[in-house]
């Protein structure tokens, strides 16, 4: 049907163009994450798709220690700008020297063959 | 908002544990048996006179047709609550509305697990793996519960030592239990020594993975007393749903319990200062410490000053997990009944070394999911009626 949310499907494919999409009820002018397709208390149903800033706050964070030599990998919530908090991990930093409050932004990158939706520091 | 509960109507008359730690050879449904069995003879009842049955385990969603099949009931009542490790509680809440509603006269609760024979490693149910949260690699349920450990500590200043503090008095009550499966001596250097998993967690914050089974068995309040010497009343049951992915709680460091704990309270009718024996889902740490704060025995964000020097172990001034918990004691993939059944044995004074004097009210809390689903039971002695 034209026109119709595809949650997950979409999300992934603007992902894999390099867009940071998530949506928002045009009745209500609020951003969610994760998508859906009704807006979560309202169940509006008129949402569009709208590109995320990607600026936001580590929220928490832990490291997922691994046995060497594997190296550990950090797992983070982040506190979007406008509004979502997504998990995530922060890069570009031992992963134990991110910390909570700091300020980060997304950045598109491939693994396992899949475009990943991951953040570094601001 | 209208929050009735038919407080008092019903009762625990049976409980059992069986083969905590380690029980190879024998099947999830094998080891729930031994359970029932054990819990039923108890309040000298056979498979046969079970109406009402209630189950959950982790590798099959239609449990309550082959456990029916397996006691070789018929049951007029069947449940299978996966609302993970509070399904317990909520099926006591369920069993006392359908026992008051006369919709079945002898309820059965029942979970067994071989997880650790079987396995040897924590296993997550059928779920499918979350598009939103899974390519980020989480340890689940682990990692989860570190993001709030993380979050609690830095908005809180709670500290590694006071996580110790919840490890260490659930491994002082284990060694006052012969049926915990770990009851060597645990000290502040041993556990601050112990492997990190996940930031803060290491592996003493982390619960035992082991087979095992419990039971427990319900009737109403008119043949209570006769099938049992001190049945463990519900005065107030009550569960909150509050996520599913991780990034949607609202709040780490607040759980389901705040509310839930808030209605049971109210409809028995209790205050924290009523309650002598706390027994609550211990998966990790930080558990033990969020729940005290969200049931109200101490201010939010005060849980680790309030666990600190000993208060919450054998001696101290709030008995808690008083078992041994997950931590120490057993957790077979599930833990919710175990602490209903822990909380029905101090009501009937059967703990022997670790049993707390004069119990009158217990609670008997459940976690599902990440901290997403929390059920808190508050049971009576005939004293509270």
């Amino acid at each position: 049907m034209a026109g119709e949310i595809r949650p997950e499907e979409q999300f992934f494919a603007f992902l894999a163009e390099g867009r940071f999409m998530i949506q928002r009820s045009r009745e209500s002018g609020r951003c969610f994450f994760y998508p859906r397709v009704a807006e979560p208390l309202t169940g509006c149903t008129d949402l569009e798709w709208v590109e995320a800033q990607g600026r936001g706050t580590v929220y928490s964070t832990t490291v997922v220690r691994q046995k060497p030599p594997t190296p550990n990998y950090n797992l983070a919530l982040i506190d979007l700008e406008e509004g979502p908090r997504v998990m995530s991990r922060v890069e570009g930093l031992a992963p134990e020297e991110v910390r909570i409050g700091m300020v980060v932004k997304a950045k598109i990158i491939r693994e396992s063959d899949r475009p990943l939706l991951v953040f570094e520091p601001a | 908002m209208k929050d009735a509960f038919p407080r008092g109507a019903a009762a625990i008359v049976g409980a059992a544990t069986f083969g905590l730690g380690e029980a190879p050879g024998l099947s999830n449904f094998d080891l729930a048996a031994h359970a029932s069995v054990r819990a039923l003879a108890a309040a000298g009842l056979r498979p046969r006179d079970v109406d009402g049955l209630f189950i959950v385990v982790m590798d099959e969603a239609l449990a309550a047709l082959n456990f029916a099949d397996y006691l070789g009931i018929q049951p007029r009542f069947t449940d299978n609550c996966r609302s993970g490790g509070s399904s317990f509680q909520i099926q006591a809440s369920i069993a006392a509305l359908a026992l008051a509603a006369g919709q079945c006269d002898v309820a059965l609760i029942a979970y067994g697990s071989n997880q650790r024979s079987a396995a040897g490693k924590l296993i997550s149910s059928t779920s499918r793996p979350s598009p939103w949260e899974s390519p980020y690699r989480p340890l689940r349920p682990i990692s989860q519960y570190a993001l709030a450990a993380a979050r609690h500590m830095h908005q809180y200043g709670t500290t590694k030592e006071q996580l110790g503090e919840v490890a260490i008095a659930a491994r002082r009550w284990a060694r006052l239990n012969p049926e915990a499966f770990v009851r060597d001596e645990l000290t502040m250097p041993s556990y601050l020594s112990s492997r990190m998993i996940c930031d803060p967690f290491g592996a003493r914050d982390c619960c035992l993975v082991t087979d095992g089974a419990a039971a427990v068995v319900m009737v109403r309040r008119e043949r209570a007393r006769e099938l049992c010497a001190r049945p463990a009343y519900l005065l107030g049951a009550a569960a909150e749903t509050t996520h599913r992915e991780m990034s949607s709680m609202a709040d780490l460091t607040v759980t389901g319990v705040a509310r839930a704990a808030q209605r049971a309270f109210a409809q028995a009718r209790v205050r924290p200062a009523d309650v002598d024996v706390v027994e609550l889902y211990d998966a990790f740490t930080i558990n033990t410490i969020l729940f005290l704060e969200d049931m109200g025995f101490c201010p939010k964000g005060e849980g680790g000053r309030f666990v600190s020097g000993g208060a919450i172990a054998p001696g101290g001034r709030l008995p808690v997990n008083t078992n041994g918990g997950g931590l120490s004691c057993v957790h077979p993939g599930m833990y919710g009944l175990f602490t209903i059944v822990e909380a029905a044995r101090q009501i009937a004074g059967s703990c022997g070394e670790r049993q707390i004097a004069d119990v009158d009210v217990a609670i008997a809390q459940g976690n599902g999911g990440e901290l997403a689903s929390e059920a808190v039971l508050v049971l009576g002695s005939e004293a509270t009626l």
